[in-house]
């Protein structure tokens, strides 16, 4: 095809010839306003799992005294209607119901405790190394709590608590998406790459696995965790029981592109030139396909940090004294516990938040490594 | 044809030799062998076990023989219908599974039924309707569905109806006809029940298929021969119904593959979170224990189900779409 045919293409298409291609992939990136917020929550997330112990307001094992307390509200205004700039909670008088002999807690507006930044708390060690008591935010006083999320049956701040199962949920996700990144990677380039009978092979297996329901799999393997096992080799366990059968999406994917950019000009024209395999896989194949790395990664997390909450909340995951979103739902089991107790349903909530940020984002990264693509539904 | 069926039918059936073994291998998975569970539960409860005791119950389970003989005597058993015995339900393997498995499936149909009826005709109509709010809000829907866990949104879906309406959703029916004979009252009642559970389990493949739905229309809409309909002045309706449908109607069998795994999976954790007495409780109450014939045998029971679907799926789609080749 001439230059010129190909120059009207372009201009048809409104192809962008003058920015790099990593610019483009910017520029689409920045018109899907959704990806960005997404994105944006994404890295407050992880920001607030980071500084766990300074963001949360307890130690997350700390015993409040006020089991099963509601959700407390923030005020700006007092009972008389007046105006505080800085907000307060009010304080909270246990007191039994005769009628149904049922703990219940009364709103104590005499009492107010306004809200502070940087105040001093339960004593914490920053990533094992630095020594505080500062907090984010919180109450000070004799008696004083705030638990924005409320408590559960042992006291726990579901807040606290929250922020610091986050960060083992969250991490599960990440460590979870790398092995099946390596694994998925490294059978799809040999299934690709090699061909013929290998090829076939590594095809067949993956569709056996596909055609196995994954949860009762998972919960067949987690069977065998033997229950003295240590908090962190349980941890280990269960990111390889999810990951274990995860990579046979990736590897389709990283087999499909070799097998397309095995067959291109510009790999030919490679080895025409005298490199050798390592540099045209290493050099102008991955390149090629990366995106389709990432994006795959990105709405992998999701099945990852979904695959650790099911498990434990069926107990065959992760156990207490680890904290986990998964740990923290399984609270909530049984009718009779969540319509008394209804806010311990409220850990499920950063459950679908970072999900749906995850599978925003990823969509966004899809569309943002086809910025020649013209056609988009 | 007849040779690309009888291939795909050894498939399964190596597809089903290698579950096995993964059953075989979760079975042998607990550190010690498949009695030392079982002794710790009777010594626990007080039972003197002499070791002439043991060697006796380890030479009834084959465990003196080498691994891949134990493996063979597992599988020939099973094809006798013995599965060995559960000791937390102290009965046989095979007597859980006969009153489990209708209900497993009977929950997995409907929820398939449910996933097809409402994933077509919003996919669908989603597609006719492109960029309408219509297509926005089942867009959003479908999103939100696959982001939430099922067993939260079981939870969620049984608190809003206790608090708000005062009914308690859970179980397949009411107490007054849990052991009565079949009679279309008893059947009513089912479906009073079985919504709940049926929603939830459908809610993520529902969304999924709703998505592969929309771009199969959108797909066929697009193509040159709806201009010509168009053109020639046939009815809007009857282009739409009598051709583009039918072809965007393929996904409901290529998708079965995907979806009965994910609906054998859903089940497993929702009927444990409704109280349901499907296969799903009898597998988690048998893993937290450790009652590996009972996992095993689950194990092996649902990837059949699955390997079965995809199998039967496979070979309707051969009848149904001509274009594909084998």
């Amino acid at each position: 095809m001439g230059n010129k045919a190909d120059e009207k293409i372009k201009k048809k298409r409104k192809i962008r010839t003058d920015v790099s291609y990593g610019r483009l992939i910017y520029m689409q990136f920045r018109k899907h306003k959704a990806a960005q917020i997404g994105l944006i929550v994404l890295i407050l997330l992880y920001l607030i799992v980071i500084f766990a112990e300074f963001v949360a307001p307890y130690d997350p094992q700390n015993r409040l005294g006020v089991p099963y307390l509601p959700p407390q509200t923030i005020h700006f205004f007092d009972e008389e209607g007046n105006f505080h700039l800085r907000p307060f909670v009010y304080g909270v008088k246990m007191e039994t119901d005769m009628e149904i002999f049922r703990r219940k807690y009364v709103v104590d507006t005499e009492k107010k405790y306004p809200l502070h930044f940087f105040v001093r708390g339960d004593s914490y060690k920053l990533w094992k190394t630095f020594d505080s008591n500062i907090h984010l935010f919180g109450v000070e006083g004799e008696g004083a709590v705030f638990c924005p999320l409320g408590t559960d049956q042992l006291g726990h701040d579901l807040f606290s608590q929250s922020i610091f199962g986050g960060r083992i949920s969250l991490t599960i996700g990440l460590i979870g998406v790398f092995i099946i990144t390596v694994i998925g990677v490294l059978i799809g380039g040999i299934s690709g790459f090699v061909g013929g009978t290998t090829d076939n092979l590594i095809q067949r297996t993956i569709e056996v696995i596909r055609s196995i329901p994954m949860i009762p799999l998972w919960m067949g393997i987690a069977a065998a965790l033997p229950a003295n096992w240590p908090q962190s080799r349980i941890f280990i366990a269960v990111v390889m029981i999810i990951s274990l059968f995860g990579w046979t999406e990736l590897a389709r994917v990283v087999r499909g592109k070799f097998i397309s950019l095995r067959e291109e000009d510009f790999v030919m024209a490679a080895k025409v030139s005298g490199s050798n395999q390592f540099q045209i896989i290493l050099k102008h194949m991955i390149p090629n396909f990366i995106g389709y790395i990432l994006v795959s990664m990105t709405i992998t997390i999701p099945s990852m940090i979904l695959g650790e909450t099911a498990l434990s909340f069926l107990g065959l995951g992760l156990r207490p004294p680890t904290i986990s979103w998964g740990v923290l739902l399984q609270k909530a089991q049984g009718l009779q516990n969540i319509s008394f107790y209804p806010w311990l349903l409220i850990p499920g909530l950063f459950v679908v938040i970072s999900v749906i940020s995850f599978n925003i984002v990823g969509d966004g990264l899809r569309d943002a490594f086809d910025p020649y693509a013209v056609t988009r539904r | 044809m007849t040779f690309y069926i009888i291939r795909r039918i050894l498939f399964a059936i190596l597809t089903l030799f290698l579950v096995s073994i993964i059953a075989f291998i979760i079975i042998q998975l607990p550190p010690g062998d498949v009695t030392a569970v079982r002794l710790q539960v009777m010594q626990a409860s007080g039972l003197y076990i002499s070791p002439e005791q043991v060697e006796q119950i380890r030479q009834e389970f084959g465990l003196d023989k080498p691994l891949y003989q134990q493996y063979f005597i597992w599988i020939g058993r099973m094809f006798h219908g013995d599965f060995g015995e559960s000791f937390y339900y102290n009965t046989d393997v095979s007597e859980i599974l006969k009153e489990r498995i209708p209900n497993s499936l009977m929950l997995a149909f409907f929820s398939i039924v449910f996933i097809y009826v409402i994933s077509t005709t919003a996919g669908i109509f989603s597609a006719l309707k492109q960029h309408s709010a219509f297509d926005y809000s089942i867009g959003l829907v479908s999103f939100f569905g696959l982001s939430i866990p099922n067993f939260l949104f079981a939870l969620v879906l049984m608190y809003v109806f206790f608090k708000f309406f005062g009914i308690s959703i859970g179980g397949f029916y009411s107490i007054e006809f849990k052991n009565a004979a079949w009679s279309f009252a008893k059947f009513a009642d089912l479906i009073r029940h079985i919504w709940a559970p049926v929603i939830v389990i459908g809610a993520v493949s529902t969304a999924f298929t709703i998505r592969v739905m929309r771009a199969s229309m959108l797909d066929e809409l697009r193509k040159p021969y709806v201009q010509v309909a168009r053109s020639k002045g046939v009815p809007e309706a009857k282009i739409i119904f009598k051709y583009p449908m039918r072809v965007a109607l393929n996904p409901i069998i290529s998708t079965v593959g995907y979806i009965v795994p994910t609906v054998i999976s859903g089940e497993m954790v929702i009927a444990y979170v409704m109280g349901l007495p499907t296969l799903g409780p009898a597998l988690l109450n048998g893993a937290l224990s450790q009652d590996m014939y009972l996992v095993g045998a689950i194990v092996m029971i649902l990837s059949a189900f699955t390997v079965f679907g995809t199998l039967v799926s496979d070979l309707l789609l051969l009848f149904t779409d001509p274009r594909i080749k084998y």
